[in-house]
């Protein structure tokens, strides 16, 4: 990294990284070129036709709608091939894929939190695995913040009272800057850490290494518990008062009102906070808010636990005390018992 | 027909009309209120220079070492507000537009004279509380003023310097409506929209701008302060505000304000070209037309500094393609600027080194602007020093450059002097030089990862940093050498002939400096824009024929390769 | 070697200010500033029109509840006195234009009546939400707000409530200080009518401080449907 005086561009260091660097390289061709052709022929016509005696006038030059018609034209069809590559690769950039791990980031002034769903926290660092695709889901505890990697060209807001996502797929193994990239006050210059992608095998040392804090499934089962959600929804989710819980996640869910919505992490988020904004058709509004009683945190690791349920059979009523089976859409593992898995099964939505 | 003689300078004229502070605090001229704000702007840009300097020095070493973290971030902050408040924005319409408007359409002032003295004031009140809230201990949000982090966490004079923005948008306000009814309804008998010279275009753009985007901060700023001081909650999700509003608040102004900082220099760079080239402007329709197409598309375009936003991929989108759309009638006017140099008789005088420095450093700007518009690039770029680098090409390699240059061009109209030929080019040299070795590096800084508003950086950038700190240095030494000459030439200078580029526009038909009803008779025009002739027929208005009512004697066409 | 110009001017009216070349152009161009103006005006309050619309779009329910609060009577009597008002300009407009000097006087006199009317009106409604703890935030310390005086409709959260209150009264509060401002130029105007400034040579500035007025009843009209008149209909059903 010391050699960076010469270097155009960081390590490309995901799959994404060197679609953008192609990007990057196009339009600085373009603007060279451009650049140039104007610096060129403005010094040529500023010698050539240089005043040669005080009071000379120059013939006028008539215009040409032709000229001018070239010149709109190009630059706008070169503008438009600009905008037609760079949204290809936005839009591979901004719809994540669907087999993605999930790993929560929760930015607050001047640090950041990150779990992944084996349960391993870490502070302003983060390590992955080489060859698979990870799916931030991110959240701040006060101001805005913004969680930028540059090696992987990636950069997306964090934003309070809300889910704000970004993923990708490492590459390369190495460490690499994790950057604030939204002003948030005093420190918004060290609110800097790490990425570190490591090989497979390594990452797994890594993770055994690291075990013993519990995996968010399994904080947020204990949540279920001690806040009173299994008095309406069922001590697995199978309802009761309350909607049936599992396989919640990407459904579609029918409201009171005809609407009818899917389940994501803003739903989920604000269905705790704000039970009586969207009531599920068929049942009453009598879910209290927890507003106030719940943090970014445990939010998380609600949503973890949520997402681990599995339907074991249509009978809510006979639904095992085991149902929490390890399957589950976009996470690795959310077993229970913190085993750490290394690859996710493949998804089911 | 009189032959041509070289006129003696006028004995009366605004400058020596009358003599007393009160002539000039209650003045109704616009000659003199334009130089009202020359001193005032010149003022703001010197702290805004000295913030600039603080900012350099600080990041020549990666550590936090001659500012705090709070201190750094304050003087960024302060940095920005005062160079785009306080002298950008009002720069060239208030100076250079204020002498000049009612001189170019003939006229002998603007439509609100009164008025015009107001905006003055109001921008001095603004300034004043500003001033004194940097004072009192400064404002740390940037100048971006982003909620939560502005309503919520930052312990500094968000809402005193929020009043400082607040007032100083009326001043706007009222100088782009004065301009606007002013060239609608005073342009003298024969000045048709077509025969105006192209910095009124442009002016009359960014007065549209003006009127319509400035009322939309201040309510911005207001709701922010309502919200820090009152704890309502617009913008506070706790209670189901949404902090991406104020982004959108925000940016819906502060995106065409870019335009109202650009435009202005874009009319000056018009008239240096045609002027210093002896040529009209090629294709004349289609660069007055592309202000206009500049300020209706400006106002479209907010949400590309919101990519990563947490905006929908959908708005991300078409703000994508409008920015690409409006980047079209700029590169339209740098086309034709250039073509009109063709076959021209392109002279080297200091204005005109200006204009060219600034199509280069525009183009360039202007080309990086498109890399932000790629939204798959934008979201590595953004809030780095990539962004930073674009704004300042455009902003200093773009208006202040057109500034300088427009400042020396009418230096000799506004002061009755010529300031030092070599001199002008020197510092214009430095200028362009030290420019570039400031802003370049960033933008490689910015790519490889650097963010903005950092007061330590990893050390890895240190190298870009210390280039960039050195051309700081180089430009600030060229800066400050046009404020020496400029000001002794007002005493020293060579004495100027009422039209010493020998040049067809309204404004040099008159004195140098004028006099206070800036023609002694109501001129008629008869000749288009840039219709360059001999100097024995390009009379001074007024001066030839006297005692004669309403009718000039400039109604003979001029030349005959009309 | 200058001449004065005004040696070689005719016998002007006395209101002609000496940058424009004739009366004509004068007015032209203070109508066509009144416009400008206006139009930034419109900017201004559009800011606020759009947090509205996004906010009832998000809140329903709330902002149904809490314009339900609202008091009807006196909203409409309200829009009733400043429609009237309206008039009254208009008419003292024409009579300005007819050179008709007491019409002018009496219809200016009862448009800065009305105007004051509405602004004690609108007095009494702040008066009643200072009362009942409706002012939002702390900007008042001793009463935070507090949405218990609402009736909530069915799916309305309380906590919205607030974002109702403060749009309600950044919006009419606005509007109050342009009404004010709109008494304070009448006040000028009426005071030059009284002296017989304005006739049918001359009446511009009468007019434009009419489009001013005008305006100011314009943005009144969105803001009384928008903020008294939505969830009416919604009363009588265990609303």
């Amino acid at each position: 990294m010391d050699s960076s005086w010469f270097k155009l561009a960081p390590e490309a260091a995901s799959t994404m990284a060197g679609k953008i660097d192609a990007l990057y390289f196009y339009l600085s061709g373009v603007t060279l070129f451009f650049s140039l052709l104007i610096f060129g022929v403005l010094i040529f016509f500023v010698i050539k036709y240089r005043r040669r005696s005080p009071y000379e006038i120059p013939r006028p030059v008539a215009g040409s709608h032709r000229l001018e018609t070239l010149w709109t034209v190009i630059p706008f069809l070169i503008a438009m091939s600009m905008f037609v590559w760079g949204a290809q690769v936005y839009f591979e950039q901004a719809r994540s894929p669907r087999d993605t791990s999930e790993i929560y980031v929760v930015g607050k002034q001047w640090m950041w939190k990150t779990q992944h769903t084996t349960g391993q926290r870490e502070i302003n660092e983060l390590h992955v695995p080489v060859g698979r695709k990870i799916r931030l889901i991110m959240t701040s505890e006060d101001a805005i913040h913004s969680f930028y990697i540059p090696a992987f060209r990636i950069k997306a807001d964090v934003l309070p009272g809300r889910y704000t996502y970004e993923w990708f797929e490492a590459t390369k193994p190495g460490t690499y800057h994790l950057f604030c990239a939204e002003y948030c006050g005093m420190n918004h210059s060290r609110m800097i850490g790490s990425v570190v992608v490591m090989g497979p095998s390594e990452f797994d040392n890594w993770l055994s290494g690291n075990a013993g804090q519990l995996a968010p499934a399994v904080a947020g089962q204990q949540l279920f518990q001690s806040l009173g959600c299994v008095s309406c929804h069922g001590a697995n989710g199978e309802g009761g008062r309350g909607p049936e819980l599992a396989g919640l996640f990407g459904k579609q869910v029918l409201l009171n009102n005809g609407q009818t919505i899917r389940a994501d992490e803003a739903y989920f988020r604000e269905s705790v906070l704000n039970p009586q904004a969207k009531i599920v058709s068929g049942y009453g509004p009598i879910m209290p808010t927890f507003q106030g009683q719940i943090s970014e945190d445990q939010l998380l690791q609600l949503m973890a636990f949520i997402k681990s349920i599995h339907i074991v059979n249509p009978q809510p009523s006979t639904a095992s005390p085991s149902s929490a089976a390890p399957t589950s859409s976009n996470t690795s593992t959310a077993t229970p018992v913190a085993s750490p898995v290394r690859r996710a099964s493949p998804a089911q939505r | 027909m009189e032959s041509f003689e070289v006129p003696q300078p006028s004995k009366v004229n605004y400058l020596n009309a009358q003599y007393g502070l009160k002539s000039w605090l209650l003045t109704r001229d616009h000659k003199r209120i334009a130089l009202l704000y020359l001193g005032s702007v010149t003022f703001f840009f010197f702290i805004g220079g000295i913030y600039a300097m603080l900012i350099r020095l600080e990041l020549l070493t990666p550590q936090s070492d001659l500012l705090s973290a709070t201190t750094y971030n304050k003087t960024f902050t302060q940095h920005g507000i005062i160079m785009i408040f306080f002298f950008l924005i009002p720069s060239i319409p208030a100076t250079l537009g204020n002498f000049l408007v009612p001189m170019m359409i003939g006229a002998k002032d603007l439509a609100f004279p009164r008025i015009n003295l107001l905006s003055w004031y109001i921008y001095i009140i603004a300034g004043i509380i500003t001033i004194y809230a940097l004072i009192a201990g400064g404002v740390d949000t940037g100048w971006t003023f982003y909620a939560p982090y502005s309503t919520t966490f930052s312990n500094s004079y968000v809402v005193l310097t929020g009043l400082g923005i607040f007032i100083n948008g009326f001043s706007s306000i009222l100088t782009g409506l004065n301009f606007i009814v002013t060239i609608h309804t005073m342009r003298a008998p024969g000045m048709t929209w077509f025969r105006m010279p192209l910095f009124l275009w442009s002016t009359y753009a960014t007065a549209l701008i003006m009127i319509l985007g400035t009322p939309v901060i201040a309510i911005t700023v207001l709701l922010l302060a309502f919200e820090r001081l009152a704890r309502i909650g617009i913008f506070d999700p706790a209670i189901g505000g949404d902090p991406v509003l104020f982004q959108h608040l925000f940016w819906f102004y502060s995106h065409p304000a870019v335009y109202i900082m650009i435009l202005p220099g874009m009319g000056v760079i018009s008239e240096l070209i045609a002027n210093f080239s002896r040529k009209n402007i090629f294709g004349y329709s289609f660069v007055a037309f592309s202000s206009l197409a500049i300020a209706v598309f400006g106002f479209l375009v907010w949400g590309h500094h919101m990519f990563v936003s947490g905006q929908s991929v959908f708005a991300s989108m078409i703000f994508s393609v409008l920015s690409f759309a409006v980047a079209i009638p700029s590169a339209v006017k740098v086309f034709n600027w250039t073509a009109t140099l063709y076959k021209g008789s392109i002279s080297y005088d200091t204005p005109m080194l200006y204009a060219l420095g600034f199509i280069g450093l525009f183009t360039i700007g202007g080309m990086t602007g498109l890399f932000l518009a790629t939204i798959a690039v934008d979201v590595h770029v953004t809030d780095t020093y990539f962004v930073v680098a674009h704004f300042h090409y455009i902003m200093v390699g773009g208006t202040l450059l057109a500034y300088l240059g427009g400042l020396h061009y009418w230096w000799p109209k506004i002061s009755g002097r010529m300031y030092p030929e070599g001199w002008g080019r020197f510092s214009a040299l430095v200028v362009f030089v030290g420019f570039n070795l400031t802003f370049l590096p960033q933008f490689v800084a910015g790519y490889l990862g650097m963010p903005r508003r950092y007061a330590t950086y990893p050390p890895e950038f240190q190298v870009f940093n210390v280039l960039s700190t050195a051309g700081a240095s180089i430009l600030g030494f060229g800066l400050l050498i046009p404020l020496i000459y400029l000001i002794w030439s007002m005493r020293y200078g060579k004495i100027a002939e009422p039209n010493p580029w020998h040049l067809p526009g309204l404004e040099w038909r008159t004195a140098s400096p004028p006099p206070t009803e800036n023609f002694l008779l109501t001129p008629i025009v008869t000749w288009e824009a840039y219709e360059f002739a001999p100097p024995e027929e390009m009379e001074v208005v007024g001066t030839v024929h006297r005692g004669r009512h309403a009718r000039s004697d400039v109604d003979a066409p001029i030349g005959e390769n009309t | 070697m200058a001449e004065s110009i005004a040696a070689e001017h005719e016998v002007h009216h006395p209101a002609l200010q000496h940058h424009f070349e004739n009366m004509e152009q004068q007015r032209e161009a203070s109508t066509l500033g009144m416009w400008v103006f206006l139009v930034t005006e419109i900017m201004f309050f559009g800011g606020m029109f759009f947090s509205y619309t996004l906010y009832r779009w998000l809140y329903p329910e709330a902002f149904a509840s809490a314009s339900n609060h609202l008091s009807l009577p006196l909203g409409a009597i309200n829009t009733g006195v400043l429609i009237f008002s309206s008039f009254t300009m208009a008419l003292a407009v024409y009579s300005a234009q007819t050179g008709k000097q007491r019409a002018q006087v009496i219809c200016l006199t009862l448009t800065l009546l009305l105007g004051l009317t509405f602004l004690g009106i609108k007095a009494a409604e702040y008066k009643e939400k200072y009362d009942t703890n409706l002012i939002p935030g702390h900007l008042i310390p001793s009463r935070p707000f507090n949405p218990d005086a609402v009736h909530l409709l069915p799916g309305a959260r309380k906590e919205n409530v607030e974002i109702f209150f403060w749009i309600y009264f950044a919006m009419t509060g606005m509007h109050a200080v342009h009404m004010i401002i709109g008494v304070g130029v009448l006040s000028v105007i009426l005071f030059f009518a009284t002296r017989g400034r304005y006739g049918p040579e001359y009446h511009n500035p009468v007019e434009i401080s009419g489009l001013y007025w005008h305006f100011v009843d314009i943005i009144w009209i969105f803001l009384f449907p928008l903020l008294y008149l939505l969830g009416r209909h919604l009363m009588g059903h265990g609303g």
